[in-house]
């Protein structure tokens, strides 16, 4: 009797630690880029470009860079994501075809993110011309988030009651408009929770953006999607392995650091705050 | 006659499900189909409006005539026939919309706009599903806090406000306690002047309150049809009699 409660006990003392392992290595994290990065952390550093061979100045465009990118990411994955979803779930025959595309879009995920750069630079930067360019930046982290959109709406849409598609079905309501009116509402706060991964993903990324979207220095914002554009993660990468001023930027390279993951924490904040209101309206 | 089922045959796959069904539902009338699990007579009544349809690798044989017309002639849209032929769920399944909105919805898609008559019409179905008292302050609530009771009669006005002709109901009341079921039977009572019913139910009694004429299944084959009050104390198949009688099932 002894023996199980002590065994249980063991077991559940075994879960905590995991989780608080888990929050712990993620609060160092933060807690290392706070320390080393507040200082270089300042309105001139967030507001102005670098100089001083970006030995001294701000990160600005390199902000303004990142935002566009990722928000271009998701504007190119979202539908395009959610859509292919849909088409794997509702309408899609379980079949060899269906093992084919879904063993295709996991192999997707496990592509390094080089090669996407690579293949975005072969394709939208060379073949299409689009030049190293935010357009094509957005579209190669677009490709590189997709599947982690795909699997996310997928299962948003699958966790959706059978019963909810039956009752608007059987009310003589088109198969369209039963997923678009009842389903996909109801998959929205899953289909957020896939958006919001592929936004963290998109926005920390630097193999994809070397080479199709990332400039080493520009002072000047983009005027266009043509443009190529100073990115956080790169402009971390630059900073840190290829300027000539390694140790004295360090500060600096920190407080990138510090920016680009408070970036993302915001966006991510955003996207949970729409999420809970959305589900607080959908409750089942 | 406003439905007739000709030698439907129906398989998943090869498991053949319901063989040679021939019968007649009437209009305006309540029949019943009983029978023990898994002797097809939901199946049957999901052929009905083809939600059948629904299910991957399954396939009809024989003729559904609806007014005349087989349901499953290729240039017939399901959609048409269930907006004409409406269904209730063994459990009630309630849109996680306001009460408003789950009666509006599908009117709405199929052309009701004016907002006048869409609340002209959620009064009328609440109130043929008797259920306009009780909810009359709360339409923009949502449904999902109703009870169970409420939820199925909500689910049924929904159906009503299609305006069908036909109502399919799944073994409406075994999710419900006896108070709304007895609800939900007065309910039937009053709806069969306007629309011709047709309910799946577990419960013998049920049947023999509720219908005109009662199917017994069993096995996949239709055993015996015939008025309710002949099936209940008078069969003329001895297999009907003991299951009935409860000797079997």
């Amino acid at each position: 009797m002894k023996w199980r409660y002590f065994r249980q006990g063991l077991f559940f003392g075994m879960v905590r630690l995991s989780a608080l392992i888990i929050t712990l290595v993620l609060l160092g994290i933060i807690a290392f880029l706070f320390y080393n990065g507040i200082r270089a952390v300042t309105w001139d550093f967030l507001t102005l470009p670098p100089t001083d061979s970006m030995t001294k100045g701000g990160i600005m465009p390199a902000i303004v860079g990142t935002l566009y990118l990722t928000v271009g990411a998701i504007v190119v994955a979202l539908p395009l994501g959610v859509v292919s979803a849909i088409y794997l779930t509702e309408y899609a025959k379980q079949g060899r075809f269906m093992r084919i595309i879904r063993i295709g879009v996991n192999c997707l995920a496990g592509v390094p993110s080089v090669v996407f750069g690579l293949f975005g630079l072969g394709f939208f930067v060379v073949f299409l011309k689009f030049g190293s360019s935010i357009l094509a930046g957005a579209l190669t982290l677009g490709i590189l988030i997709l599947p982690t959109i795909i699997g996310a709406a997928e299962e948003a849409l699958k966790a959706v009651p059978q019963t909810f598609r039956e009752a608007s079905l059987a009310l003589g309501v088109s198969k369209w408009r039963t997923i678009s009116r009842i389903v996909l509402p109801s998959a929205l706060p899953g289909i957020l929770t896939g958006a919001i991964l592929g936004v963290g993903r998109a926005a920390g990324e630097t193999a994809p953006i070397m080479f199709t979207a990332a400039a080493f220095f520009t002072a000047a914002l983009p005027k266009s999607i043509f443009d190529e554009v100073m990115a956080l993660p790169y402009h971390i990468y630059v900073l840190a392995t290829a300027g000539t001023h390694i140790e004295q930027t360090r500060p600096l390279q920190y407080g990138t650091a510090l920016v680009l993951i408070a970036l993302v924490l915001g966006i991510d904040l955003f996207a949970i705050i729409m999420r809970s209101r959305v589900r607080r309206k959908k409750r089942w | 006659m406003i439905i007739t089922t000709k030698n439907v045959d129906f398989f998943y796959g090869a498991y053949r499900a319901l063989s040679n069904v021939t019968l007649d539902f009437e209009k305006n009338r309540v029949t019943a189909l009983i029978g023990p699990s898994g002797c097809g007579k939901s199946t049957l009544l999901r052929l009905l409006n083809r939600m059948n349809d629904l299910i991957d690798g399954t396939r009809v044989e024989g003729e559904i005539l609806f007014e005349g017309r087989n349901i499953y002639a290729p240039e017939v849209d399901p959609v048409e026939i269930r907006q004409r032929i409406g269904m209730v769920f063994q459990k009630p399944n309630p849109f996680p919309k306001s009460i408003f909105n789950n009666i509006t919805f599908a009117p709405k898609l199929s052309g009701v706009r004016d907002s006048g008559n869409l609340e002209a019409l959620v009064e009328e179905s609440l109130k043929q599903a008797v259920l306009w008292e009780e909810v009359k302050d709360i339409l923009d609530k949502s449904a999902m806090n109703l009870s169970g009771g409420q939820q199925q009669r909500l689910c049924i006005a929904r159906a009503l406000a299609m305006k069908p002709d036909v109502l399919l109901m799944d073994e409406p009341t075994s999710a419900l306690d006896p108070i709304s079921t007895a609800k939900i039977e007065e309910l039937i009572d009053s709806l069969k002047k306007r629309y011709t019913i047709i309910i799946v139910t577990h419960n013998m009694q049920q049947a023999a309150r509720v219908s005109e004429y009662t199917g017994f299944f069993y096995l996949g084959k239709l055993i015996e049809f015939n008025a309710t009050e002949k099936i209940f104390t008078n069969p003329d198949v001895k297999q009907t009699e003991d299951y009935i009688t409860g000797r079997f099932g």
